[in-house]
């Protein structure tokens, strides 16, 4: 699960990194308030950045800065009002603009080949570490955690050394050791801040110092994990969940949408992920991954069933389940209660083997369903079908 | 022989008095597996499977009094972990752990320990192994197998037992089927069995189902380069359609930041000489064009 920048830089401040102060917003007005009192606070502009779980943000136009509180007002309005990869933009952050005089990337995700806490960092910053990872991957720093005692001191120092931030020493082994630890802490499968940056602000005695801070937050829960940290499920942004994610979670059912028309149900995730690339080798394109998981039975079969239905696209379903935990007579039972309920008359292929296969043959034979014995079989059939339908 | 399971395994079944747990066990105690013991902390002292399996409260007792030298392990995913490490403890060989869904940085702690310790753990989130006509030891439908010479080794469950289903109709048996299991961090590697198959006599032949994320099939191909290069093998890997960024089911099974790729597994496989189906189907037809005999 990912979570929102504003809940990730929480979780940042309150584990005592450096996190500089910011306010979430709803509205123009409330982005406004906001404003006014980071401007107040002797700040000359304010950053205002969207909050969605998609990336690509800045490039979308949904990061702006603003020097004024009827700047931020007219900003924030206009963010407010986008739309970034089909997500509205609800909320922004609203920051003081930081005076940046040099950009790093920090993050800590799971390696799984290594199969311990991997942290990377790069002088470059404000960048793409995927990218930077293909195309230049000296220029990144590795240390990998200990399993149990977590970033060791001197593996922190080694970073901050690797990284150039010897002047800011002690900053930075807090930083390191800090993403390190919340990831143990919340069970996350990434970390990351990308930019830290080393920033110019005035101090005290009026002077002016340079300190190193956490200008953006990017945290994943592993899912696994949610059921142990309720305070990490509450952060769940249910407004921005797509409705058939939030369905699919609550029927416990493994469910993403794609783009084709071919309506795929299956048990288990490796036999789902075939049953669509065989659908597609038969010239189709599927409409969404489903695996039902192990041991579902009818009222379960049939909630599926309407999750792919409620996607207009789909001109064709494969049911391709082969039986262990899963009786396929339970499934069989499904398909025909989820047919008599679906408003819209979508040809089906059933492909119904393993445990009970006879039973639910003859369950299917009776209620009229096409079937189909092999894979190849029964993708090439479901393909045929849209083709039909579609015509 | 075959391997990781056989006729000779003693196995203890960690959670038996569960829903899950006595009912696999019975499936596995019908197959023919030695069930000796079963553990379920606080009901030590009573017996499941119709009276024939003696439970006990620790596994150190039960392999004191039954001498199991494996464990399967079909405990809810908050007390899996634990049960792992209870059974390295107590001097278990090898473990599989069935439960999916733990979280990846408890196997992150765990997996050490278990290395430390010279144990060999499969899964978890895995459906176990079979060696067919001597023993399973996990969830696969022992129907489904025939013995034979090939050895399986597959990240997923119902996917391995299409394969296991069309090997078997196509008249070709198997010397030992594993599922490794479909979580990001685990025990025994493609690369891990790959080697147990080396060693093993009654394997002549290997397929190996792999599927999207991660980069196992890439190292596992490298080594059979290197190590099995008189073996015929065959391979698949699921989820060539599958976009990236998202998780297709397994927590394991993810495309990012370009890496993981099916096209890029596919590669590495043929360049290891290793011939990829484009269908579960296909995969007979390619083993008998290997050399192996069959049908």
């Amino acid at each position: 699960m990912k979570l929102q920048e504003y809940h990730a830089r929480s979780l940042l401040a309150a584990a005592g990194l450096p996190v500089p102060a910011a306010t979430v917003a709803r509205s123009p007005a409330e982005a406004g308030r906001a404003a006014e009192g980071h401007l107040a606070a002797g700040r000359g502009r304010v950053v205002i950045k969207a909050q969605v779980l998609v990336g690509g943000r800045g490039k979308a136009g949904g990061v702006q800065l603003a020097s004024s509180v009827t700047e931020a007002e007219k900003v924030a309005a206009a963010i407010l009002g986008m739309t970034i990869k089909d997500i509205p933009v609800r909320a922004v952050l609203v920051a003081p603009a930081a005076d940046i005089v040099r950009e790093l990337y920090l993050g800590a995700v799971l390696d799984r080949a290594a199969r311990r806490i991997l942290l990377m960092g790069s002088a470059a910053g404000g960048v793409d570490i995927e990218e930077v990872a293909r195309t230049d991957p000296d220029a990144i720093v590795r240390v990998h955690a200990h399993p149990h005692l977590g970033l060791l001191d001197h593996q922190a120092r080694s970073m901050a050394f690797a990284l150039g931030l010897s002047g800011h020493l002690k900053a930075a082994v807090a930083i390191a050791k800090g993403l390190v630890d919340v990831m143990r802490r919340c069970d996350a499968d990434l970390v990351e801040v990308n930019p830290l940056a080393i920033v110019r602000q005035p101090s005290p005695d009026g002077s002016m110092m340079e300190i190193l801070e956490c200008l953006d937050a990017k945290i994943t829960i592993d899912d696994s994990a949610l059921l142990r940290h309720p305070d990490l499920e509450a952060l769940r942004d249910l407004a921005e969940e797509d409705p058939t994610d939030a369905i699919a979670r609550e029927e416990g059912l493994n469910f993403i949408k794609l783009d084709g028309t071919i309506g795929c149900m299956v048990n288990g995730a490796g036999l789902a992920m075939t049953t669509m690339d065989l659908v597609k080798r038969a010239g189709g394109e599927p409409a969404n991954f489903l695996d039902i998981g192990g041991g579902a039975r009818h009222d379960k079969v049939a909630a599926a069933m309407g999750l792919i239905l409620a996607d207009t696209n789909v001109r064709a379903i494969l049911v391709n389940i082969f039986g262990g935990i899963t009786r396929g007579d339970e499934v069989a039972h499904g398909l025909v209660e989820a047919r008599a309920q679906q408003a819209r008359d979508v040809p089906m292929v059933v492909r119904i083997v393993g445990t009970n296969a006879e039973e639910a043959a003859a369950i299917l034979r009776a209620a009229a369903f096409e079937t189909a014995t092999s894979l190849d079989d029964a993708a090439a059939k479901a393909v045929a079908a849209a083709a039909a339908s579609q015509a | 022989m075959s391997i990781l399971v056989d006729a000779t395994t003693r196995l203890l079944v960690q959670g038996i008095t569960g829903r899950e747990g006595d009912f696999h066990a019975r499936q596995m105690q019908a197959y023919g597996t030695q069930v000796v013991a079963g553990v379920t902390p606080g009901k030590g002292g009573q017996r499941a499977l119709d009276g024939s399996v003696p439970v006990f409260d620790t596994v150190r007792h039960a392999t004191a009094e039954t001498g199991a030298d494996t464990s399967v392990i079909y405990v809810p995913a908050a007390g899996a972990p634990d049960a792992i490490l209870e059974a390295v403890d107590a001097g278990i060989g090898t473990v599989f752990c069935i439960t999916e869904g733990i979280p990846a940085l408890d196997m992150l702690s765990v997996v050490p320990v278990v290395e430390a310790a010279g144990v060999r753990l499969i899964g978890p989130n895995c459906p176990g192994a079979t060696s067919p006509g001597k023993a399973k030891v996990g969830i696969i439908p022992g129907s489904i197998h025939r013995p034979g010479r090939v050895g399986l080794v597959s990240r997923s469950g119902t996917l391995t037992y299409e394969v296991v289903q069309a090997m078997t109709d196509a008249g070709i048996g198997q010397s030992t089927c594993v599922g490794i299991g479909g979580d990001p961090i685990h025990g025994l590697s493609f690369r891990d069995v790959l080697a147990l198959f080396r060693d093993d006599p009654e394997t002549d032949a290997i397929v190996l189902i792999g599927e999207i994320g991660g980069s196992e099939e890439e190292e596992a191909a490298a080594w059979a380069a290197e190590h099995l290069a008189g073996t015929p093998m065959v391979g698949f890997i699921a989820g060539r359609t599958a976009p990236e960024g998202r998780r297709m089911g397994h927590a394991g099974a993810i495309v990012s930041g370009g890496r993981g790729t099916a096209a890029g597994k596919v590669e590495a496989l043929e360049a290891a000489g290793i011939r990829v189906a484009a269908s579960p189907t296909e995969i007979p037809a390619l083993l008998r064009a290997a050399g192996v005999p069959g049908g």
